[in-house]
């Protein structure tokens, strides 16, 4: 007993201060690639070597429209390797969680030369609030808000519908000393019925699509659902086929999504913060408008 | 020719169609008969060969039938030897092993499902990949699109084996389980608190990936094998990599052979690590476990200060690795290992000082060393039971040729020990992390890929931190594959976690099931 008393004394605090301060990450990490449209002169290198299509290209008589779906990234970087115009750079930005599916596509319209490259840029398609916004600002607002909203406990129910256990890791992590999960109020739950939010990974396998409509349906109102990584979110790299039915939301409504190949911890944790404030507002629509 | 194959071939020349080395490490033997029972039973008594892999192929628009393939190795050669054996299409069977090897129950009951071939005298024929509400189809065969879209299932549900006699019950747990991991189905059969049998049921997270492997180009089935198994990405991305780089018969450069040693090794000590954790944990010592999950969280962020990922991912590539290091990411890994290393001795003697802990590991979920054999356990389990096997020894890749090592063997079985190995193998990795660090890291990292020719096929192993993981590919046109075989640890240790908990508690079955820690995502791919 001593002995474990010393040596959690000798270790100290080792919690991460996030999100209260921006996290502490490796100046090496992968995170969101940014796309310079106005001098992206050929979108087809990074289209061609992207593993999941996450980079799409569409071309109708002289002009092309290129989508980025960061639902379908898996943050391998290919994209800024194959662009020989450095149109494309690899940010750190991971706070990529959004309640809109829709906010994680960006699309972007050219004319074409000859050579099948960029003329001019048309138009890019961006949302409100959509990966593109200001991360920064975006990123500190949404810190400012879970810090009023987490004066309350969340129960989470997590449910691997077919994921390679990637996500998993990082999910166990939240519960590590580094990131504790606990600290906010916010524990994993073994039965769906004790669970406030279902935090879904994997694309839906075959095999598991009834296990988890069971689990949602086990779960009390008010309740929301968190689809976790370019697999929950799209089928990821292993998309639609005769055992995969793509993304969480195929099966069931989804309320936030998180992007990542796996979301790193505090990715996680944000995107799971941002579904705090959804549940409060499904709890009090009134004080919501909606 | 060496005296094993003279010998093959006089005892079984009469249906030894040809014997062909594609490489120096795999023997390729083309059988005449898909009935290889005389030979599988020859290798395992005469040479003692081990039967590692049994898998199918739809050969049918290229040869008109399909082949069963039957890898072996025996102690104390490098080689691989391929058994290839026909399987006509118009008689779609093949003489089952199973009963004399269990090793391969699984195994022949997935070439039933995937493509339709029966296992003619299987003890238990039942499908196993499919699940039973699943309609008759085969997906592996070539006439089965990948983006078919099956109706809903509405054939009948498993039945399980009935738990009879008075006082005894069954505790069905899962797929959806207490904790985060991933799902698969439970069935014990209980008398009071000990576990008279267990019933599995796997595949919930069948997602097809082999056949989703025929689809992809070459570049980008890489992340696809990446997502094999979450924890081992970068074994499976090496291993799948080391299989098309043997079939494009290219050189891999020296510093990316230690990179990938390098990171191989940081896969296993942040797996081991964690799971000293669990174990921990499942007893009751959450102390330990916290500083476990710590130590963890230290490999983790070195993983991403070397590779950009914090599971190593988007490292590995056909022909070496992506990026290479430079001298702060050297000093981080050196200054990692070595603060690692302290911490770790700690945590092991934080563990070995609880009486309690141990008290509860010892002779709890024993698999002996018999046991694993029929089996054909590998990897950590195996080793805590009498399987002395590991890749990196009997079939040296990567840069494991050029540093020294230990392989932890035991004999007992139990919890305790599957422990012991992690324990030992953290240390071992330790020392062969230290070697890699002050090797040859510089020159090219990367060669550049030659056009690979169709219809090569290459064997590859990788010691993954669970155990031997084997990939196998047959190459297509247009760089693309026309089939990859997989193989995780995990599909053979399941049976060998049912036979370790027979007897003990149920609630013993947690720390049990960590103790192996399969991968579910491997084993259903």
């Amino acid at each position: 007993m001593f002995k474990i008393i010393q040596k959690t004394i000798a270790t100290g605090i080792v919690t991460t201060k996030y999100p209260g301060e921006p996290a502490q990450i490796s100046e090496r990490f992968r995170g969101r690639p940014s796309f310079d449209f106005e001098k992206w002169k050929d979108a087809r290198d990074a289209a061609e070597v992207c593993p999941t299509g996450a980079i799409f290209v569409c071309d109708e008589g002289d002009s092309r429209r290129v989508t980025v779906d960061y639902g379908l990234c898996v943050f391998c970087g290919l994209c800024a390797e194959a662009s020989a115009d450095q149109a494309v750079r690899i940010t750190q930005e991971f706070e990529l969680a959004s309640a809109d599916r829709r906010n994680l596509i960006l699309t972007a319209e050219y004319s074409l030369n000859t050579d099948r490259t960029h003329r001019e840029l048309r138009a890019v398609h961006r949302r409100l609030g959509d990966v593109e916004a200001d991360v920064e600002s975006v990123g500190q607002k949404a810190r400012e808000k879970i810090q009023k909203l987490l004066r309350r406990s969340l129960a989470i129910r997590e449910v691997d519908a077919g994921s390679c256990n990637g996500c998993e890791l990082e999910i166990v992590a939240l519960n590590n000393p580094v990131y504790d999960l606990e600290r906010f109020g916010i524990q994993f739950v073994a039965s769906p019925r004790h669970a406030d939010m279902l935090l879904v990974t994997g694309p839906v396998t075959r095999n598991m699509e009834l296990a988890l409509l069971k689990t949602y349906q086990a779960m009390p109102e008010p309740k929301v659902v968190v689809a976790v990584g370019a697999c929950g979110i799209s089928g990821g790299i292993f998309g639609k086929n005769y055992a995969s039915l793509g993304g969480v939301d195929n099966v069931m409504p989804v309320d936030v999504y998180i992007p990542g190949c796996p979301p790193r911890p505090q990715a996680l944790l944000h995107g799971i913060l941002l579904a705090v404030g959804r549940l409060r507002e499904k709890l009090f629509p009134e004080r919501h408008g909606s | 020719m060496s005296a094993f194959f003279e010998a093959l071939q006089q005892k079984f020349g009469a249906q030894i169609q040809s014997i062909s080395a594609e490489r120096e490490e795999e023997i390729y033997v083309l059988f005449g008969d898909p009935d290889i029972r005389a030979l599988a039973e020859y290798l395992r008594s005469a040479v003692e060969a081990r039967l590692v892999t049994v898998f199918a192929e739809d050969r049918r628009s290229a040869e008109g039938v399909f082949f069963n393939y039957y890898v072996f190795e025996r102690k104390g050669d490098t080689r691989y030897l391929i058994v290839r054996a026909p399987v006509r299409a118009d008689h779609p069977e093949f003489p089952s092993l199973s009963a004399e090897l269990p090793a391969v129950n699984w195994q022949e009951r997935e070439i039933q499902d995937w493509f339709g071939l029966k296992a003619d005298g299987h003890p238990n024929p039942r499908r196993v990949a499919l699940h039973d509400n699943w309609p008759d189809v085969h997906p592996l065969c070539k006439d089965f699109p990948l983006e078919t879209v099956l109706p809903p299932f509405e054939g009948e549900r498993h039945i399980y084996r009935p738990a009879l006699g008075e006082g005894v019950f069954q505790v069905p747990v899962g797929p959806v389980h207490a904790g985060t991991i991933e799902p698969g189905h439970f069935n014990f059969a209980v008398a009071g608190e000990p576990i008279l049998y267990l019933q599995l049921r796997m595949f919930y997270t069948h997602k097809g990936t082999e056949k989703l492997f025929e689809k992809l180009p070459i570049p980008k089935a890489v992340f696809l094998a990446e997502s094999i198994s979450g924890d081992s990405s970068f074994s499976h991305g090496t291993a799948f990599c080391q299989a098309v780089e043997r079939a494009a018969q290219m050189e891999v450069p020296l510093r990316a052979l230690v990179m990938r040693t390098i990171l191989l090794e940081l896969e296993r000590i942040c797996n081991h690590v964690a799971d000293i954790g669990a174990i921990a944990t499942d007893v009751g010592f959450v102390v330990a476990n916290a500083h476990a999950s710590r130590l963890k969280e230290m490999l983790v962020s070195l993983n991403e200060q070397l590779t950009g990922n914090r599971l190593l991912r988007g490292m590995v590539c056909v022909g070496g690795v992506r990026r290479g290091w430079d001298i702060v990411q050297l000093a981080s890994l050196r200054a990692a290992v070595d603060a690692f290393a302290s911490e770790f001795q700690d945590l092991v003697a934080l563990i070995d000082s609880s009486e309690s802990t141990r008290d509860r590991l010892e002779q709890t979920g024993v698999l002996r060393p018999e046991k694993a054999k029929d089996l054909g356990v590998v990897g950590v389990a195996g080793r805590a039971s009498g399987m002395d096997l590991d890749v990196r020894r009997d079939h040296p890749y990567a840069a494991y040729g050029r540093y020294s090592f230990r392989v932890p063997v035991y004999q007992v079985g139990d919890v305790i020990h599957r422990m012991q190995v992690r324990v030992d193998e953290v240390n071992e990795s330790l020392g062969i992390l230290r070697s890699a660090a002050d090797d040859s890291l510089h020159g090219d990292f990367r060669a550049q890929v030659p056009p690979i020719p169709a219809d090569r096929c290459a064997l590859s192993a990788v010691e993954g931190w669970r155990g031997e993981i084997i990939h196998w590919i047959r190459t297509g046109p247009a760089n693309h594959l026309e089939r990859c075989k997989i193989k995780d640890p995990s599909l053979n240790n399941w049976p060998a976690l049912v036979e370790a908990v027979q007897g003990n508690i149920i609630a013993d079955f947690p720390v049990i099931n960590k103790s192996f820690n399969l991968s579910y995502s491997g084993t259903d791919r």
